[in-house]
């Protein structure tokens, strides 16, 4: 597992330039294209499992859910940052791409340091250092446990129908 | 105890006395802003759509504006991909390429009014705060469930008031005010917040308001919002909405704000925001004598007659630097329309200046005067991320009009206040 570390106001043309933005929405097509202007590496090295640490306001311009896609396609296990930017937020909840906000264990982490994530406690371990991070409200919770908005959309519009 | 501009609509719409920060609600927004992205939207659903339907065919809006008219075969193909929905499912406000950019259309044809709640698939949609609307900017994802339940989650978020005084100076601009401001608080300021203008306000015009609300997403804010007054009447009559066709939400006086912040209009002068975040805010000396190969003066930030006026008062009887490409992008055919009969595009076309269709044009570095490695361009756009004019080694400084229009013509940046002539 691999933590590839990044810094402030990492925005949406970072994650993926805005001139591809009409012409690839799959994961396919956007996979080859992730961070492409931050970190030519990544998308050639990235693996199932990866954490991605940023500082403060990850994800902030655009709206666009095509860098939320890729990661999600590539397996990033989560993204551990300072804060977020709303929109992006909102697009790693619609599909299922777990955010942490937690700027200790931003701040805490070295590189070579070990890194422990349990989900289901809600806890990131940094060697010996344990930081729990809060539990997302239950009405977004749902829409996680639904496996994302459309699947969660699918089950209301089903569910309406039959009464 | 009162409350905020965001609480008092969010409970509205929430179906709520009361509520405070932190509160997750459901809404029903009054529409649904899409622009070339219903294509990709809408393919998300296409089993759901034929099963169930549009939620309403009076909730979206379309609007053809990002890559017009379609620079390759895939523009082309998700722009007919977008009639064809738009036809089948009789959806009620739908514009074609060329009638300007999505933020102008939805203000400019009143689908956004004082106390209605718009959400977008994009993230300037906080434009609307302008007129007091409360929007917000949404992904694709939840575009298209939208389109299906016409019901979204919203958190109730804090809110900043940011109080205005004093007078601007000459040249100086809207623009400018707000470059500042988000200099101050920088990219990640506003984050989640609602942002509310107080003060000195009823000097702005709503295209000035307009501009600065444009730009609260780049402080991270969720909406940016001015209060409806007298101006805002008088601009809605200006469009055919009379005041018994809205119901204006304004902020108690007791509200509590999570911070307040005051900005004395007569300190500040032009700005500019230099490579590669907005909110690396300096003032135009630091900067003045740059070299610059492409000016934009337009897009949803500042592509208004206003501007366009302000501009030609320079350019007038002056010529665009041999180096310089000026391209111009009015934010709508209503606009482009009234600059022609001012005579506003005969000064710029006569200075050297190309005028684009309106809609994004460059803004986004999918066509039109996209910049090579190693260029600079001055621009009235709203964003200078890296690569955004679609060049990750060309750099992109943000400005006013009227220091954009003063700088084509030197072909450097240069201060507005310099040698103007009335
Ligand atoms: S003009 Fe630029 S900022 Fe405005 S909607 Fe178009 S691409 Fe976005």
């Amino acid at each position: 597992m691999t933590v590839w570390k990044y810094g402030e106001n990492i925005n949406t043309d970072m994650l993926f330039p805005g001139k591809y933005t009409y012409t690839c929405s799959t994961a396919e097509e956007i996979k080859p294209h992730l961070l492409e202007d931050l970190d030519p590496l990544f998308a050639k090295n990235v693996k199932e499992g990866d954490l991605i640490f940023a500082g403060r306001n990850f994800g902030c311009g655009s709206s666009r859910e095509q860098p939320v896609l890729g990661l999600k396609a590539v397996g990033i296990a989560a993204v551990v940052a300072g804060s977020f930017a709303r929109i992006f937020y909102r697009s790693s909840i619609n599909q299922g791409l777990l955010l942490i906000e937690c700027p200790e264990v931003v701040k805490a982490y070295k590189q070579g340091d070990s890194v422990w994530l349990d989900v289901e406690r809600g806890t990131i371990s940094i060697g010996s250092n344990t930081f729990s991070f809060p539990k997302l409200p239950k009405e977004i919770l749902a829409i996680r446990d639904s496996g994302g908005l459309l699947p969660y959309t699918r089950e209301k519009l089903r569910r309406k129908k039959k009464r | 105890m009162g409350m905020t501009f965001a609480e008092k609509i969010l409970a509205k719409y929430g179906g709520e006395k009361k509520v405070v920060p932190g509160q997750i609600l459901t809404v029903k927004p009054d529409h649904l802003l899409m622009h070339d992205n219903a294509a990709p939207i809408v393919s998300k659903i296409q089993p759901e759509l034929k099963e169930y339907g549009i939620f309403s065919k009076d909730l979206p809006v379309i609007v053809l504006d990002h890559v017009i008219p379609a620079a390759a075969e895939k523009n082309a193909v998700q722009h007919k991909q977008i009639r064809e929905f738009v036809k089948k499912y009789k959806i009620k406000h739908f514009f074609d390429v060329g009638y300007g950019v999505c933020h102008q259309i939805i203000v400019e044809k009143g689908l956004a009014l004082p106390g209605t709640v718009v959400l977008g698939s994009d993230s300037h949609t906080c434009s609307y705060g302008a007129i007091g609307a409360f929007s917000s900017g949404i992904d694709r994802t939840e575009a298209a469930a939208l389109l299906l339940t016409g019901e979204t989650w919203l958190k109730v978020p804090q809110s900043i008031k940011i109080t205005l005084k004093g007078q601007l100076q000459r040249m100086v601009t809207a623009k400018d005010v707000i470059l500042f401001i988000i200099g101050d608080v920088s990219a990640s300021g506003a984050d989640y917040c609602s942002v509310e203008f107080h003060g000195n306000v009823h000097r702005f015009s709503v295209e000035e308001r307009f501009t600065i609300a444009n730009m609260g997403v780049e402080m991270g804010a969720k909406n940016a919002v001015f209060p409806v007054d007298d101006v805002t009447i008088s601009y809605l009559r200006s469009i055919g909405i009379s005041k018994s066709k809205y119901a204006s939400i304004n902020p108690d006086t007791d509200a509590t704000y999570d911070r307040e912040l005051t900005y004395n209009l007569t300190m500040i002068g032009p700005v500019i925001a230099v490579p590669h975040s907005v909110d690396k805010v300096k003032p135009i000396k630091e900067v003045e004598g740059i070299e610059i190969q492409q000016c934009l003066l337009g897009t949803c930030t500042n592509g208004r007659l206003s501007d366009f006026q302000i501009a030609a008062k320079i350019l007038k009887g002056k010529t665009v630097h041999p180096n310089v490409r000026l391209l111009i992008l009015p934010a709508s055919r209503k606009i482009y329309l009234d600059a022609l009969k001012e005579g506003l595009i005969k000064t710029f076309i006569e200075a050297g200046g190309t005028v684009l269709p309106p809609g994004c044009g460059p803004c986004l570095g999918a066509h039109q005067g996209v910049l090579a490695p190693g260029e600079r361009c001055l621009s009235t756009s709203n964003r200078n991320f890296k690569g955004r004019m679609g060049c990750n080694e060309a750099e992109i400084y943000l400005a006013s009009p009227a220091t954009v229009a003063m700088s084509a013509v030197h072909g450097r940046i240069t201060d507005p206040r310099k040698e103007v002539r009335k």
